[in-house]
């Protein structure tokens, strides 16, 4: 069905309208599926809580997650606040601990979502990073790929070196070098994005390997049109959204390589929070409190599952012959 | 053929050597030192440290020390900087240790995998594929050591067997039987733990492999020459639908140092992964070094022994 209305509607589409661009397309065919829908739905939210957050923690007082109360420790989720041993500017919203405290007596649900922003950003910024590195890489290899210094051309090169970063054991060499490198936030993004750059690079190269030798590329050089045009105004937007698929699944792993390294130690150290370092903080209070394990632990496979839905949800809205098969 | 293992092998040599110097250079270019790893202990003088340094040869420019890794390595020379126990028979000890723990989590992953994923396709749109295939979501998205430290809690309290370490201490007088499960409990957690992440990912291949396979028009054919179905299924489209396997048992092989850092943590089991960890908190160059060096060796062996697998599988590539 998909397939006769495209075909129906393209010679109509050709006469007065710009034809639909790929990232339209792939929302349409993205819409009918369910899954996905719920993930966008649930990452739209998480959006505004992340945004949100970051703005109430930092700007108001009953939302600071550095506020210290070791009369409260360990309450449980919605329990009232001991109101009248606690100074006004350390009182909770509306009296209560909606999701309990830590054993500081900190209010999780402040660091919950200052935390939200940190591992987003985390998320985010690697993927930015890795998305950059393979798509200059993979771009240039694809586009340059013929052209030769003596012997080795510039595509063998450029593949070589995605072989030799492939053939590191990625946890492992991150972990290596947050481990040696001073504790800081943004080292955990730049080598998160540094190492995980080569399925994009490779996806990118074979893509722009294709659309080399399409008739529109052909027309466009035929034409005359600078290279930079072709590049970026012909081929980048036709081989961007295979590469939005990795982007989503690549947040969803960087979020949980963060709360792995976390777990041992060298994590996002404090005072930042974020849901790996509360959930790894947390796992040592799992009896006497157990919202400190479970509240970041299952917020992490919601979002985590929310990206990697979209992700599914993009590839096989995005593959040909699942489509076909579908109908 | 010939042609083509010699220069496969040359190539992979090459990128073995550019990866060592790159490996070499990360770790020593990163800030922290050996001989820093106790800077608040007072009697560490200067002289000590620099006593340190010349032992180890930290004091040397960076070509000549990835010289003498490269020398020591080769003549089984190589030392901890930990304890100055030889490298190579420590990390051997570890594989023996990881060795069961992997050769478990495969078994596991596969066999799970393959009939879940096939059944999926089969079915596709049934509520048996969706909710697989929303499980398998569910299992890749959860934090591993979160599920693990669940599960852990579960089995304790329910079958009351503890199941950290290699063994129980202690039980080494019981009985045969009984010390047989006890292994069997150490050994099984941590793998189906490590394994689950594997399971997910390799049904969703195998779904989406079969997927394709099946509307090839052979498959066609054989259903119009009316060939009963289980064998359209098993002996036209699955033997198609495994080809790009074979490649994954060689991709495999790195997985044994890089996967297992975390559950080798957490299951408290004294493997090749925990074994890096360990080395990267004591800042062991030799041994970090070395164990990636065996990874990337085990990366490069696995793709060529892909490449060999395929063309030995498939009539259609000649190498």
């Amino acid at each position: 069905m998909a397939i006769s209305n495209v075909v129906e509607s393209r010679p109509q589409q050709a006469l007065d309208a710009p034809s639909e661009g790929p990232l339209r397309e792939l929302w349409k065919s993205l819409k009918r599926d369910r899954l996905a829908m719920t993930g966008i739905v649930v990452l739209f939210l998480l959006m505004i809580a992340a945004l949100a957050g970051k703005a109430l923690t930092e700007w108001t007082q009953i939302l600071d997650p550095a506020t210290v109360r070791l009369t409260d420790k360990f309450r449980p989720p919605m329990a009232r606040a001991a109101a009248e041993d606690l100074p006004v500017a350390s009182r909770p919203p509306l009296g209560r601990y909606w999701l309990g405290t830590d054993e500081l007596g900190r209010d999780v649900l402040a660091r919950m979502l200052q935390g939200s922003f940190v591992s987003l950003s985390i998320g985010f910024i690697a993927v930015g990073i890795s998305i950059i590195i393979g798509i200059t890489l993979g771009g240039v290899a694809g586009f340059y790929g013929d052209l030769k210094f003596g012997p080795v051309s510039v595509d063998g090169i450029l593949m070589r070196f995605t072989d030799v970063m492939l053939c590191f054991p990625t946890f492992f060499l991150i972990l290596t070098v947050v481990a040696l490198l001073p504790p800081s936030i943004y080292n955990i993004m730049i080598v998160i994005g540094l190492t995980s750059w080569m399925g994009t690079a490779r996806f990118v190269r074979s893509e722009f390997f294709s659309l080399k030798e399409q008739d529109f590329v052909v027309a466009a050089k035929a034409l005359g049109l600078p290279e930079r045009r072709i590049i970026f105004r012909h081929m980048m937007p036709n081989a961007l959204a295979p590469v939005l698929v990795s982007a989503s699944i690549g947040v969803a792993s960087a979020i949980l390589t963060e709360s792995a390294l976390s777990f041992l130690g060298f994590g996002v150290q404090p005072p930042y929070a974020t849901w790996g370092n509360i959930l790894s903080d947390g796992k040592d209070f799992i009896f006497d409190a157990p919202w400190l394990f479970f509240i970041p632990g299952l917020s992490i496979l919601v979002v985590v599952l929310a990206f990697n839905l979209v992700g599914e949800g993009l590839r096989e809205a995005l593959d040909p012959r699942l489509r076909r098969g579908l109908r | 053929m010939l042609a083509f293992l010699t220069r496969s092998l040359a190539q992979r040599l090459l990128l073995l050597v550019i990866i060592s110097i790159l490996a070499h250079s990360v770790v020593h270019l990163a800030p922290g030192e050996p001989s820093q790893v106790d800077p608040s202990n007072p009697r560490m003088k200067p002289e000590d440290i620099a006593r340190i340094r010349a032992a180890f040869h930290l004091d040397k420019p960076l070509h000549l020390q990835y010289a003498y890794w490269m020398r020591d390595l080769f003549t089984g020379e190589l030392k901890s900087f930990k304890d100055s126990q030889p490298v190579l028979p420590k990390i051997w000890r570890r594989f023996l240790n990881s060795l069961p723990l992997f050769l478990c989590a495969t078994l596991i992953v596969w066999s799970l995998s393959f009939p879940t994923g096939i059944q999926a396709a089969l079915r596709r749109g049934s509520i048996f594929d969706r909710s697989t295939t929303f499980l398998a979501y569910a299992l890749i998205s959860i934090p591993g050591f979160f599920l693990s430290y669940l599960v852990i809690l579960w089995i304790v309290d329910t079958f009351n067997v503890p199941v950290i370490g290699m063994r129980t201490f202690g039980m080494e007088s019981a009985e045969t039987s009984y010390r047989w499960m006890d292994r069997v409990w150490h050994l099984v957690t941590p793998s189906l733990m490590s394994a689950i992440g594997g399971i997910a990912v390799l049904s969703r291949y195998v779904r989406s492999q079969m997927l394709e396979v099946i509307g090839h028009d052979y498959v066609r054919t054989a259903r119009a020459k009316g060939v009963v179905e289980d064998q359209v299924i098993y002996s036209h489209a699955l033997r198609n639908a495994l080809l790009p396997f074979i490649t994954m048992f060689g991709l495999m092989l790195p997985g044994f140092i890089g996967g297992s850092v975390i559950f080798e943590q957490i299951f408290a089991w004294p493997g090749l992964g925990r074994l890096g960890y360990e080395a990267i908190l004591a800042r062991d160059f030799p041994v970090i070094l070395t164990l990636n060096f065996i990874a990337a060796v085990l990366t490069l062996a696995g793709t060529l022994l892909s490449d060999i697998l395929y063309s030995a599988a498939d009539p259609r590539i000649r190498l």
